[in-house]
């Protein structure tokens, strides 16, 4: 899921638009992997996230002058994790911490998104999780093969380890589709992993897609490239291209207070809207702008987020600061931060 | 201290409220604990505590959960007397959680999404509504509509069944079998029934219930007690209906269904590819009557065996083709392995052996048997100058290589083929119809059989599963040495049931 920091720097290293001349350059990117720092389980640990990318900046200060000219306006950073460039998978702590202040002024690219929420900045690009583009395609089935199964979920309801009271994990949502539907044999929902998990889902009309402890989930990307209609349970959520890609057409949104009404709010759709939709998922194009694939094709993921970076452009004259200006506040943050690592 | 930490956390969260407590607690810093209501919140806080032990969880979540309304975000009224509680010894840490719990549930106002713990929506009646259902399943039927009209077949024919058959004791599960698949088709279908024996009624009550168009002929010659003679009758009823099928003029694609093959579904979208004449693989199911253990592990199956192995446990026949995909030859079944052992009598326990190459898996198109047909290739014999003993629909060609191998040239097995016959002096109910219903079961110690087991209480219901093994030292040669008779429950006459299953040994 959080892979797209490293295929984006392998990406960048041997794409055209990347120049050896600072001088000419419009972005300038610091590839730091901060959910690489894994526990023993394997999973990242982002705590000493904060005090990477910290030293990182630190260090590519004191070298070049390019950072300190505009103060990192010009620089794009990749921060694929639960909550961006908050550095926490705790939503509460998350927004406590705030976006680390050393990246204020630069550009984020995050798979997190969600309106009015601190950790999403305004100019920052949101991209899908990654998922392995190799792995789907070997599991793909024949097109003709019936779609019989009305709406898949596979995955976790409550989480028993982190939120044993419930109520947390998901704000809800997960728990009340499950209590609502686990009797409808409509929904094909379960806790399971099954080794078809994928051509489940191409047989399956709706996929759905709700938020677990961040709103995004792979999910999105799965039934997208399955052709699986998304079924979208997650609050003021902010999808990765919505310029590119027409999210409202494709997929479904579902407020999480509709939850205990999903089955009344799907089965009301008209099979002309489904089948529009099914016909605009099937568009080759929506599908590889969701994924990564190596080496990097014609209008993928890659090329998206280059596209939305070269929106940004021409800088404004205004971000870069006159000699001696200094605008962030190095110090700045909790004290736990400033460690260097 | 404990203490004063508890304090000045209480000056915390008196500070991030709107409104002062009630509670009369001094703002001063260095308060002592003595006053009283010092000691009634630190007593609360030991009370609260102990719940929490107990319980097991942090009873001041739940307490928020059911004081604090989760939708709205003005939820600063600090006015509740509990105070959250942590098990660990960090107690300063749950509270400014707390406090900051409120603060951000105050700074998030304008997402209008609520950071913290939410209820879970249930609604009162948690079950799928039946018009709904049957929304859901319609909206299902059109998507696969669609699907078939854009990755299906495009412009489907219409398909010709030739099935042969003739009354006997399985012809209705046979024949059950074969319209259950042909009622699934959303082609358009012509089944053609040829029956030995003439027309019966029993046939035409079978197939009356299938809605899909049959023609019903009747082939006046009954079907001989050997299946050799029985393999040749069944090729003469198929040339009839050919024949008939050229009179006509009847368009379409020609497969034969024997009443008792099974024939997958996409059997029957593979077949829409033909052009003239097609073969397709057909997997043999060859059983024994059960007496040998050899033959029963070599006919073992694994009926999804796609891969046309040699050596695979089922055989199959059918195209062979080379590297790039054109005919070379043909898989045809080796019956030297079963000489000697096979059967003769139709209701013989031994193995009941196909020919070189089924007629089932061959198809045509109506066509080639037209007298006169714009494109008819040449490569086709005309039907008339065909005699009535050729084995298969390959004697129709003068040159065999033009045959289309379908199912991804053989690889795939889309039918089998299997022959299972009752004794020939099994008694069955005409029609499958008990009338009049049954009334009285008699146990069946009435009946003399010579190896009877001891007795057996008399009982009232219809035991289904009785299973009588009957002893029989009879070689595989001799016929009639196994049971293969319904049991039927009529006054006064009882047979035994022994169910023919491969399980029961001798």
């Amino acid at each position: 899921m959080f892979a797209a920091e490293i295929y984006m720097h392998r990406f960048l290293l041997s794409s055209l638009v990347r120049t050896l001349n600072p001088n000419e350059a419009d972005w300038f990117y610091t590839p730091v992997y901060t959910t690489c720092d894994l526990m023993p389980t394997g999973l990242p640990l982002p705590f000493k996230s904060p005090r990477i990318m910290r030293s990182a900046i630190q260090l590519i200060s004191s070298i070049w002058p390019y950072w300190n000219r505009t103060e990192g306006a010009d620089h794009f950073f990749i921060v694929p994790h639960d909550f961006g460039a908050c550095f926490h998978y705790q939503e509460e702590t998350a927004i406590e911490r705030g976006i680390l202040p050393m990246l204020q002024r630069a550009t984020l690219v995050q798979t997190f998104g969600q309106r009015n929420h601190v950790c999403l900045k305004d100019g920052s690009i949101i991209i899908p999780p990654y998922a392995p583009p190799q792995k789907m395609q070997t599991h793909l089935i024949p097109e003709k093969t019936p779609r019989s199964i009305f709406v898949y979920f596979r995955g976790l309801f409550y989480d028993v380890g982190n939120d044993p009271e419930g109520g947390y994990y998901a704000r809800g949502a997960r728990a009340a589709v499950w209590e609502n539907f686990k009797n409808n044999p409509l929904f094909d929902i379960s806790t399971e992993h099954p080794t078809t998990y994928y051509e489940d889902m191409q047989r399956a009309v709706f996929c759905l897609c709700p938020l677990g402890w961040a709103p995004w989930s792979p999910r999105l990307v799965e039934a997208v490239i399955f052709g699986c209609i998304p079924v979208i349970i997650a609050d003021d959520i902010v999808l990765p291209f919505a310029d590119a890609i027409p999210w409202e057409e494709i997929g479904v949104f579902v407020d999480e207070k509709d939850v205990p009404n999903l089955d009344t709010i799907l089965t009301s759709m008209p099979p002309e809207v489904i089948l529009r939709k099914q016909r605009l998922l099937a568009n080759p194009s929506m599908k590889q702008a969701m994924l990564f694939p190596q080496p990097a094709q014609a209008r993928d993921a890659f090329h998206q987020v280059l596209n939305g970076l070269a929106r940004k452009l021409p800088h404004d004259k205004s971000v870069y600061l006159k000699p001696g200006e200094k605008i962030l506040n190095w110090t700045a943050g909790p004290v736990g931060d400033l460690k260097p690592w | 201290m404990k203490f004063s930490l508890l304090q000045q956390s209480y000056m915390n969260r008196r500070s991030g409220s709107f409104r002062g407590s009630s509670a009369p607690l001094d703002s001063s810093p260095d308060n002592t604990i003595k006053s009283p209501a010092s000691i009634f919140w630190l007593l609360l806080h030991g009370i609260c505590c102990l719940i929490s032990l107990v319980l097991g969880f942090r009873f001041s979540r739940l307490v928020f959960f059911f004081l604090f309304s989760t939708s709205t975000t003005t939820t600063l009224y600090v006015t509740t007397p509990f105070h959250p509680l942590s098990r660990t010894s960090a107690i300063s840490n749950p509270l400014t959680n707390s406090a900051n719990d409120l603060l951000v549930s105050n700074s998030t106002v304008s997402s209008g999404v609520v950071v913290g713990r939410h209820g879970i929506r249930i609604r009162p009646w948690p079950h799928p509504n039946p018009s709904e259902v049957i929304q859901a399943h319609q909206i299902i039927e059109r998507v696969q509509r669609e699907q078939r009209n854009q990755f299906g077949v495009k412009s489907p024919r219409s398909l010709i069944v030739v099935t042969p058959t003739y009354v006997r004791t399985f012809q209705t599960l046979h024949m059950t079998g074969v319209m259950h698949s042909l009622m699934l088709l959303p082609y358009d279908v012509v089944w053609i029934v040829v029956e030995a024996g003439g027309i019966t009624n029993e046939t035409e009550l079978i197939i009356a219930k299938s809605g899909v168009k049959t023609l019903h002929i009747g082939f006046n010659q009954k079907m001989p007690n050997t299946w050799e003679g029985r393999h040749r009758l069944e090729t003469k009823m198929r040339l009839r209906a050919l024949r008939v099928i050229r009179e006509e003029k009847m368009d379409g694609i020609v497969m034969f269904a024997d009443d008792s093959n099974m024939h997958s579904m996409e059997l029957f979208d593979e077949i829409q590819n033909v052009k003239w004449f097609g073969a397709v693989s057909v997997g043999i199911l060859v059983h024994s009557g059960g007496a040998d253990e050899t033959l029963l592990a070599a006919a073992k199956v694994d009926k999804e065996a796609e891969e046309n192995l040699p050596n695979s446990v089922v055989p199959v026949q059918g195209p062979a083709c080379n590297a790039s995909n054109k005919l070379a030859g043909w898989h045809t079944f080796n019956s030297l392995t079963y000489k000697g052992k096979s059967a003769v009598y139709i209701d013989d326990r031994a193995t009941v052996l196909p020919r070189k190459l089924e007629w089932a898996g061959f198809v045509l198109n109506s066509r080639l048997l037209w007298k006169e047909a714009e494109d008819k290739p040449e490569w086709v014999k005309d039907m008339d100058s065909v005699g009535e003993n050729i084995e298969n629909p390959l004697a129709l060609l003068k040159d065999p290589s033009k045959v289309e191998p379908l199912g991804s040239c053989g690889r795939q097995v889309l039918l089998w083929w299997l022959r299972v016959e009752a004794r020939a002096d099994s008694k069955f109910p005409p029609g499958w119809i008990i009338d009049p219903p049954l009334e009285i079961t008699v146990p069946s110690k009435r009946t003399p059989w010579p190896d009877a087991p001891p007795e057996l209480p008399p009982n009232e219901e219809k035991t289904i599963n009785q299973e009588q093994t009957v002893k029989h030292s009879a070689k595989t040669r001799s016929p009639r040495s196994k049971r293969r008779s319904k049991r039927k429950h009529e006054a006064g006459s009882v047979e035994t049931q022994v169910s023919a299953k491969h399980s029961e040994q001798n």
